[in-house]
């Protein structure tokens, strides 16, 4: 019953963002998994929208917080002010209070700004004048960013990249797709005019089925195998952290929950990882961004045999 | 942007690690050849290195490529001033040093990463043919380790320093038996594996046929082994232990020489063959350069390619230039020698004039003699007897630092001034004073004791133990040893050098030496050197057939050696990959059930990439054979459950089986 729900969110975000159902199913993976997006690519196609339509067929609400380099952490976390009246402090939530938050160009904000963000993502929870606050539940953080060498940006260091479950790109669409879309109605209209696909409700209880969808010892001697290799292979600066070993199979589980199935298959691994290792991986010896990430992951799948 | 980035990046670049795996073996490749490479070439290497580690260090690029080239050729117009030639052991070594540490600084690629390492292989080899010592051969298994440590590190893993040294010596380890095989089987050539051209015997050091005042005692300064010997049975006591060298009969007035006449080979004597007083022993001889074989005053038998003279020295035809061991067997001194009588010509032969005072006692003494009760063939003996009574009476000192002797009346110089000297001037003026009394005399050399080593239970004789004493005819004995030393200094004969010569005379290293734990352990190093030289070194033709033959090969020639040399190599081989297939993991049978069905598809040329997950694998085949659907979907389906789902048992296997061996592929369209 629940898969349909996923399908129907699928089939209808892809009405808007088209020819990108592969980059939905991969956002859809990484909100089940619990895990915060990453959405790297140039402006203009569909980052924003890709969010909003998200949030409205999940029945998510939704802020938005566009960053700047003049921007603090309390425009996002909140701030507490004296309240005449009752002479108390008032915590006044800043946009991060939101189930769905997409964080646009989060490398414009000031280090200091991203560093407060992405410790509310991991903690789901904001502190303020020593007063603790829960972030709403669930809670997932869409971050845009575009690629790292345009000027006046602070690009985000490896350890706050691991924050991130999945980094995406999105892409120029497809020539069919494109003329879909130049020939289609204002997405800002379609955006609107979606409905909910399902509720919060039902969300939670997806990302706590997760739990049920088998992992053979096999498929973990296959994780295990490309998490190795990585460390072994002199392509690579450093290999993956076990962090990065225990995302790969919570994405590859929620891969495999979206395709119906309850149990993961290597398949779903090499799925997922384009996203959950591309930015967590660095060539030792091209120039940055002389790989993607797609080649990164291929050249890593075709390395290790599925034992 | 693709098009800018073409040139740049090279295939395969060395990474900081791999770099640094091949600057830190360079100079352990190196290092055994500093000793004897010219010294411009050693600094050069030291300064290069250097240079090389902090370019590393400081993450900066290779040195430009003109400077390179000009730095190669400068190098190259060394080694040949150097050597005024490029052919040979020495230039060919200082051409690899040059070219190793050129390389390190041109390094790139992994290709470069390559030839440096086997170029430090190959360096490694070389220092073998200057030296074959036990620390050498540690040294290089060492550097071994290191070098394929840095070769394993250009393979595609990435590994901490101690598993990538413990992996090197892991894969040297398992190399080892086929060295053992290769060490006991390989046909061995006689004389030395590689005839070097000239440069290859300098610097060997032992007696020679001149003795001048100072040549013997300067040789006693030396620790040197000279030789090793193994007795069969007790070692006779230490004053017969005279080895016998180079006997030397002409004199200059000055200086001692053999003289040019050509050895005559010493009639064998059918009578001494039967004689049982005689030791048997076996001497392992460091090479020297020249032809005597050292053996105990007297030899009865001579070994192989070598004759024993009249006058009792044990000749080799070849120079002993590596090291040799041969089995003698002596007499000692308890009968009167035979030999050749004397020729006046050479054993009574005195330049006239010089020494007038020598000549003038002993005319006295034989005048004397002549005219007393023991007349006639007493005579001679009781002036031998006469003259040691003469050093023994008179204050003659035994000392290693005798004054100087000049002049052409150097032995009156000697007998009545200083009368200070060593082993060599008093055999010398013996022999001197005895040819001016008309009795026919010879200097011998060799030398006198030895040193047994607990441990082993080997006598070691060293350059220090070098020793000249005196031959004189006695018409009725024949010819007699006289050492006129051991009446000075009795202590030398009986207790060896060290004891012989007053306190504070300079002592060669650990003769004097008077820690019992340092002793100890020179005697340990001694013995393991020794073992060394006999069992690895001395491996030759000979040894290997004893071995062989007793490990069971009847008849070892170099086609059964080398049948059984490929054979054991092949067996090892097979038993080592039986190993490392076993250790593998075993395979489930599911695995076993699925590979096969790869085996199975791959004749329609569809494989499953060792990469390619089952259900990927399924729509692939299901593309190219669609007839293959079904079948297909419902052995993924059972494979998925079994191995990544819940699915168990010996039901779902067996169906498994059962579809994979059904399956029909039919033959190409």
């Amino acid at each position: 019953m629940s898969d349909s729900l996923m399908d129907q969110t699928v089939r209808q975000a892809a009405r808007v963002v088209l020819g990108k159902e592969r980059q939905i199913r991969l956002a859809l993976a990484c909100l089940l998994a619990r895990g915060h997006l990453l959405i790297e690519d140039l402006p203009g196609v569909g980052k924003t929208i890709l969010a909003h339509v998200l949030a409205k067929s999940l029945g998510l609400d939704f802020h938005r917080i566009q960053c700047t380099a003049d921007m603090l952490p309390a425009d996002i976390l909140g701030v507490s002010i004296y309240d005449r009246e009752r002479s108390t402090f008032q915590f006044h939530p800043g946009p991060i209070f939101a189930q769905l938050v997409l964080v646009d160009e989060i490398n414009r904000a000031t280090p200091r700004t991203q560093s407060a963000l992405l410790e509310a993502m991991e903690e789901h929870q904001v502190t303020c004048e020593g007063e603790t606050h829960l972030l709403p539940r669930p809670f997932f953080v869409i971050a845009t960013q575009n690629p790292s060498h345009q000027i006046g940006t602070f690009p985000l260091p490896e350890s706050q990249l691991d924050r991130f479950l999945m980094r995406i790109e999105i892409g120029y669409p497809d020539p069919e797709a494109e003329r879909a879309l130049l020939g289609g109605a204002d997405r800002r209209e379609l955006v609107a005019d979606l409905g909910p696909c399902m509720t919060p409700e039902n969300l939670i209880e997806l990302q706590r089925s997760l739990q049920n969808v088998h992992v053979s010892d096999a498929l973990i001697a296959y994780v295990q195998a490309l998490v190795e290799h990585t460390r072994r292979a002199p392509d690579f600066k450093t290999g993956l952290s076990p962090r990065a070993g225990l995302a790969l199979l919570r994405a590859a589980r929620a891969w495999a929950l979206i395709d119906h199935r309850d149990l993961v298959l290597p398949e779903d691994i090499q799925a997922v990882l384009p996203a959950v290792a591309g930015h967590r991986l660095h060539p030792a010896n091209s120039a940055p961004g002389a790989q993607t990430a797609a080649d990164i992951a291929t050249a890593l799948i075709g390395a290790v045999p599925i034992p | 942007m693709a098009a800018k980035h073409k040139k740049s990046p090279p295939a395969h670049p060395l990474t900081r690690s791999q770099q640094a795996w091949l600057i830190a073996s360079a100079p352990l490749t190196v290092a055994p050849g500093i000793a004897y490479v010219p010294g411009w070439l050693a600094a050069s290497v030291g300064i290069a290195l250097l240079w090389r580690a902090v370019l590393w260090w400081r993450h900066a690029a290779a040195p430009p490529r003109w400077l390179l080239n000009a730095l190669a050729l400068a190098g190259c117009v060394g080694v040949f001033l150097s050597f005024r030639h490029f052919f040979g052991k020495d230039p060919g070594v200082a051409l690899l040093i040059l070219f190793l540490w050129l390389k390190l600084l041109e390094m790139r690629q992994a290709r470069d990463g390559l030839v440096v390492v086997f170029l430090s292989y190959f360096l490694l080899f070389t220092h073998f043919m200057e030296a074959q010592g036990l620390g050498l051969a540690g040294f290089t298994v060492l550097a071994l380790v290191v070098v394929t440590a840095a070769l394993s590190s250009l393979a595609q893993t990435r590994q901490s320093v101690a598993a990538r040294l413990r992996l090197s010596a892991l894969m040297l380890a398992q190399a080892a038996p086929f060295m053992l095989i290769l060490f006991l089987l390989f046909p061995r050539v006689q004389g030395p594996l590689w005839g070097m051209p000239r440069d290859a015997y300098s610097g060997m050091s032992g007696l020679s046929d001149v003795m001048e005042p100072g040549s013997i005692s300067n040789l006693s300064l030396s620790g040197a082994v000279a030789f090793r010997v193994r007795f069969e049975g007790d070692i006779p006591p230490r004053h017969s232990l005279y080895w016998r060298g180079p006997v030397l009969r002409q004199f200059d007035g000055r200086a001692w020489r053999a003289g040019f006449q050509r050895p005559i080979r010493r009639p064998q004597d059918p009578q001494e063959m039967t004689l049982t007083d005689s030791v048997r022993y076996t001497v392992t001889l460091e090479p020297h350069n020249r032809h005597w074989l050292f053996a105990l005053e007297m030899p009865l038998t001579a070994p192989a390619d070598a004759i024993i003279s009249n006058d009792y020295q044990v000749l080799s035809k070849q120079p002993i230039r590596s090291r040799i061991r041969y089995d003698m067997q002596s007499r000692l001194n308890a009968l009167p020698q035979t030999g050749a009588a004397p020729a006046p010509r050479t054993d009574l032969a005195l330049r006239p004039g010089n020494n007038p005072r020598t000549r003038a006692l002993l005319e006295n003494w034989r005048r004397e003699l002549n005219t007393g009760a023991d007349a006639g063939a007493n005579a001679d003996e009781a002036i031998v007897h006469r003259m040691l009574d003469y050093f023994r009476r008179e204050s003659f000192f035994y000392t290693l630092t005798p004054p100087l002797l000049d002049g052409r009346h150097s032995v009156d110089q000697f007998l009545f001034e200083t009368r200070r000297g060593f082993c060599e001037h008093y055999a010398s003026a013996f022999v001197f004073a005895m040819r001016t009394a008309g009795i026919p005399a010879r200097v011998v050399t060799g030398y006198q004791g030895g040193e047994r080593n607990p441990v082993d239970g080997y006598l070691i004789v060293r350059q220090s133990d070098a020793h000249a004493w005196a031959e004189v005819w006695l018409a009725e004995r024949g010819w007699v040893r006289v050492d006129p030393t051991a009446a000075v200094a009795p202590s030398r004969i009986e207790a060896g050098i060290a004891s012989a010569l007053a306190e504070g005379e300079p002592l060669p290293f650990m003769i004097g030496a008077d820690l019992d734990w340092l002793r100890a352990m020179y005697f340990r190093w001694d013995a393991v050197t020794n073992g060394w030289n006999q069992w690895v070194l001395g491996y030759d033709t000979l040894r290997q057939r004893e071995t062989l033959s007793r490990l069971g090969m009847r008849q070892p020639n170099w086609k059964s050696m080398t049948t059984a040399m490929a054979v054991l190599c092949g067996l090892l081989l097979l038993g080592l990959t039986f190993w490392a297939l076993h250790k593998r993991a075993r395979l489930t049978p599911v695995l076993r059930a699925w590979n096969r069905l790869s085996r199975r598809l791959k004749r329609a040329g569809l494989a499953r990439q060792d990469w390619e997950g089952p259900a990927d694998y399924a729509i692939r085949v299901t593309q190219a054979r669609p007839e293959l659907a079904r079948p297909m979907a419902d052995i993924a389906s059972l494979y998925i459950g079994l191995r990544y789902g819940k699915l168990d048992g010996q039901k779902p296997l067996d169906e498994l089986r059962r579809l994979i061996a059904g399956l029909k592929i039919a033959r190409q369209r």
